[in-house]
């Protein structure tokens, strides 16, 4: 990072400190993801009948669930299996999709018009059903999850890559690499994506949040990872049997975990645009 | 036509020592730092300079325009006596446009894309008159008939992408005329539009002015366009007015040095390369143009004035000929109409013509970025043309010819540094490696192209517009070629920048016995330029020769009407002839 890009995040941070906020919550989400398993004080998956459904104390921050387990332990320990979930869905909607939108913003013609209407297609379905079918079809495992979450996103991606191309392809540097020697597809691969990928950078922090939301959905419904592996979906839909008899910790914790994680990359996403924005440096 | 206001009278519109500053990131910036200046009623006063000079926010803050950042922070200014610095938001709308109104540039962009024509008039008239629909659409018509737009009747219902950039601009002062205000500010009222075009509006408010006894601050960054329309010139440098006097002695006598500068520096037609920027004017000149001078700046002089023709025998063999070139878009538009030339090495070559003329259509076919539909290209003698523009990248002659292109800014990658935008060419097409040949070699192409080296690590947006136009320089000759295309290299440049710019290319192809395809514009520069010139209408050539002989003396009338157009310092007749001749 050169002292010019520095100095302007800096003062995008100064007048925005909600976005240093946000970053500073998505460092420390990733640290818990990374550290979490062995910083917690309980096993997450060891039963403790006994302990079942305590209120959140001094010795249980977040109570136990219904078969005695740390419900704060598991939210730690959960950390890792969404955001690693969303991480890859969301890298792999990203790679193909910058590709295959640059290609088709920059040939355009009959690519881009099939790829065009692939993805509205795509766009047309209810996208959380098909991810349903997706996993339901494909079975129910986390690398299902991955793809599921990966196709469902891969249509924004391929739009704004294509979008962004677009706007690119006709400008006086890509002329100058071609008389520099590049061929048609050096210079979409070598000049045009570095440029477009600082946008979509912001794309991927919005996204990421989506992605978590829609993996813990799918747990939640039955789809996806399944109990005894501690995820904030399941925590959610098993603590909701036990909502109406007043043990709202089951599902108040995972539920504010979830909502604090989305907020945060939402957060980031709007703090990123300020920053990689040009326009902005003045 | 007075003038100077006498002193008992009180002028149109007097501006008194007027301070504007911006608020930015590193605090308060002084755009305009005490201008003063008077204009009369029915005066025509002009505003020049480069950009950054201030001309255009002092305008704005006559008109209280300017940005949410921008504040006039001292000074008065006043219409017919009364103060309008501190007037209320009220007072200024019944001031804009019935009193004071302003013409800007780009007039496609000022206009509303789905309004018609008629509408937008008749909001201009409804904004300080109430008046029924029919009655606006007869004012509309009538001022259309003013502006002399051809079939007003048939442009009133005409959406604003349907008329070309001159009738465009006829509206825009239609407009600004509708409510006869006393003055009418035009900022840059003819950037854009071709030569023959901007004759025709600029005589257009000349005419319109003189009729209504309007007033009008004329500003802009051509001198020619100030010495032919203008009762008084006013010189702005730095945010402050340097000098001011009648056109013809203030460009015959330029007092100031800067004046001095700019008066040199802009190509008349009998000024010579070496003319630009004299070296009594460089010395202890402090323009940034100037601070831009480089690496080598004495080498650089030493050739300019060297000016000896460098035309090549008669017996030197061609290095590139066009065989009649068409090239047709789908639809059916045919950009370019059997086209055809000859550049012999080390031979310049102009290529004028106004806009959709395929003058760039023929400088991207010549460097086979784009296939022509029909005709062949012979460089060297082989047949490029059938080569298929998508694989000439692997063609050896691909270093051969290189381009210099148009914008100095939408022409470098943003995340290249000077150094990678100089150093790819000689990766990609020479194969070369990083390691201290190759930044040996950019190292010398920058000092060429006068670029001093330690700007090389920095990013285009660190740049100065001649800094760029500098690297993109540097960038085309770093594989030596044999032939450079050069698509209006100046055109987004100032004069003073411009000057520097035209002698390194003149320099470069003295040295280099590079061959030059000049696209341009401008008539004075490519005289100046080029052995022979290419006069080109439409898509087809109209008349090709011996610049100076084409110069002088034109066969073909379409070559005698843009002739005609070129703006002179100091040429006769001045704004009474213009008025009178009308």
């Amino acid at each position: 990072m050169t002292s010019a890009t520095f100095r302007h995040t800096v003062w995008i941070l100064r007048g925005n400190p909600v976005t240093a906020v946000a970053a500073a919550g998505a460092f420390i989400l990733c640290v818990l993801a990374i550290i979490g398993p062995s910083i917690v004080p309980y096993d997450p998956i060891a039963s403790d009948v006994p302990n079942a459904l305590q209120p959140p104390s001094a010795k249980y921050w977040a109570g136990t669930d219904q078969l005695g387990r740390d419900v704060f332990s598991r939210l730690v320990v959960a950390a890792r299996l969404d955001l690693a979930i969303a991480a890859s869905a969301v890298t792999l909607s990203f790679a193909l999709g910058a590709v295959i939108g640059s290609l088709c913003g920059y040939i355009g013609g009959r690519l881009d018009r099939y790829v065009g209407r692939f993805v509205d297609v795509l766009m047309a379905f209810p996208l959380f059903v098909l991810a349903m079918a997706m996993v339901a079809a494909l079975g129910n495992r986390v690398e299902n999850i991955v793809i599921a979450t990966a196709i469902i996103n891969l249509p924004f991606y391929i739009r704004f890559a294509r979008a962004e191309v677009n706007v690119r392809r006709n400008a006086g540097w890509v002329e100058a690499a071609r008389a520099c020697g590049d061929s048609h597809l050096s210079v979409v691969l070598r000049f045009l994506l570095p440029n477009v990928l600082p946008a979509m950078a912001v794309q991927v922090s919005l996204n990421l949040g989506w992605a978590i939301l829609n993996a813990a959905g799918l747990s939640f419904i039955g789809l996806g990872v399944s109990a005894p592996t501690p995820e904030w979906g399941i925590m959610v839909a098993e603590g909701a049997r036990f909502i109406s008899t007043g043990k709202w910790w089951l599902v108040a914790f995972p539920g504010l975990a979830l909502m604090l994680t989305v907020l945060c990359f939402n957060l980031l996403g709007d703090g990123l645009r300020d920053i990689l924005d040009p326009r902005m440096r003045t | 036509m007075n003038a100077f206001a006498s002193p008992g009278e009180t002028p149109l519109l007097a501006i008194d020592d007027l301070h504007v500053t911006f608020s930015t990131r590193r605090g308060l910036v002084e755009a305009v730092c005490g201008v003063s200046l008077q204009v009369a009623a029915g005066e025509t006063l002009g505003i020049v300079g480069e950009s950054g000079s201030g001309k255009s926010v002092t305008a704005f803050a006559v008109t209280r325009l300017l940005d949410a950042s921008g504040r006039i922070a001292a000074g008065k200014v006043r219409f017919k006596g009364q103060d309008i610095t501190s007037a209320s938001s009220k007072q200024l709308r019944s001031l804009h446009g019935a009193a004071i109104s302003m013409i800007f540039q780009n007039p496609r962009g000022a206009l509303n894309p789905i309004r018609t024509v008629a509408l937008q008039i008749a909001d201009a008239v409804g904004a300080h008159e109430r008046i029924s629909a029919s009655e606006g659409r007869a004012r509309a018509l009538d001022l259309l008939k003013a502006v002399l737009i051809r079939d007003p009747e048939k442009r009133l219902d005409a959406y604003p992408h349907e008329l070309s950039g001159g009738m465009c601009q006829r509206i825009m002062i239609a407009m600004a005329i509708a409510s006869r205000p006393a003055l009418l500010i035009a900022d840059e009222p003819t950037t854009g539009l071709d030569v023959t075009t901007q004759k025709t509006v600029m005589d257009l408010l000349a005419r319109i002015t003189a009729e209504r006894g309007m007033a009008m601050i004329l500003i802009t960054h051509d001198l020619g366009l100030a010495a032919r329309y203008c009762d008084r010139v006013a010189v702005m440098q730095h945010g402050k007015v340097v000098e001011e006097a009648e056109p013809r002695s203030l460009f015959r006598a330029p007092r100031h040095d800067y004046t001095k500068r700019l008066v040199a520096a802009s190509p008349t037609a009998t000024s010579k390369i070496a003319d630009l920027a004299p070296s009594s004017l460089r010395e202890g000149a402090s323009d940034e143009a100037i601070q831009e001078g480089g690496a080598n700046p004495s080498g650089l002089l030493r050739s300019a004035r060297n000016d000896g023709e460098v035309k090549p025998a008669p017996g030197t063999p061609l290095l590139l000929e066009v065989q009649s070139l068409v090239k047709r878009y789908d639809g059916g538009v045919v950009a370019v109409n059997d086209v055809s030339f000859a550049i012999r090495q080390g031979e310049s070559l102009g290529l004028v013509g106004e806009s959709g003329s395929g003058k760039s259509t023929i400088s991207r076919l010549v460097c086979r970025l784009i296939d022509a539909s029909e005709g062949e290209i012979l460089f060297d003698g082989q047949p490029i043309g059938q080569q298929a523009a998508r694989d000439f990248h692997k063609s050896p002659l691909r270093k051969d010819i290189q381009i210099v292109f148009q914008d100095p800014t939408d022409s470098l990658n943003p995340r290249f540094n000077a150094f990678d935008c100089i150093a790819h060419p000689l990766r990609r097409l020479l194969a070369m490696k990083d390691g201290a040949a190759l930044s040996e070699r950019v190292r010398e192409c920058a000092a060429r192209a006068g670029l001093p080296a330690e700007l090389l690590e920095r990013f285009p947006h660190q740049l100065s517009g001649g800094q760029k136009a500098r690297v993109g320089i540097a960038r085309a000759i770093a594989c030596r070629p044999r032939l450079l295309v050069l698509d209006e290299p100046t055109a987004a440049l100032d004069v003073s920048v411009q000057a520097v710019i035209l002698q390194l290319l003149d320099s470069l192809r003295r040295e280099d016995g590079m061959a030059l395809l000049f696209v341009s514009h401008d008539l004075n520069v490519v005289r100046m330029m080029c052995d022979r010139t290419v006069v080109l209408q439409n898509g087809a050539i109209v008349e090709q020769g011996e610049s100076l002989a084409l110069f002088r003396a034109p066969q073909a009338p379409y070559t005698r009407q843009l002739l005609d157009a070129v703006l002179h310092l100091d040429g006769p007749g001045q704004r009474d002839a213009v008025v009178a001749g009308s």
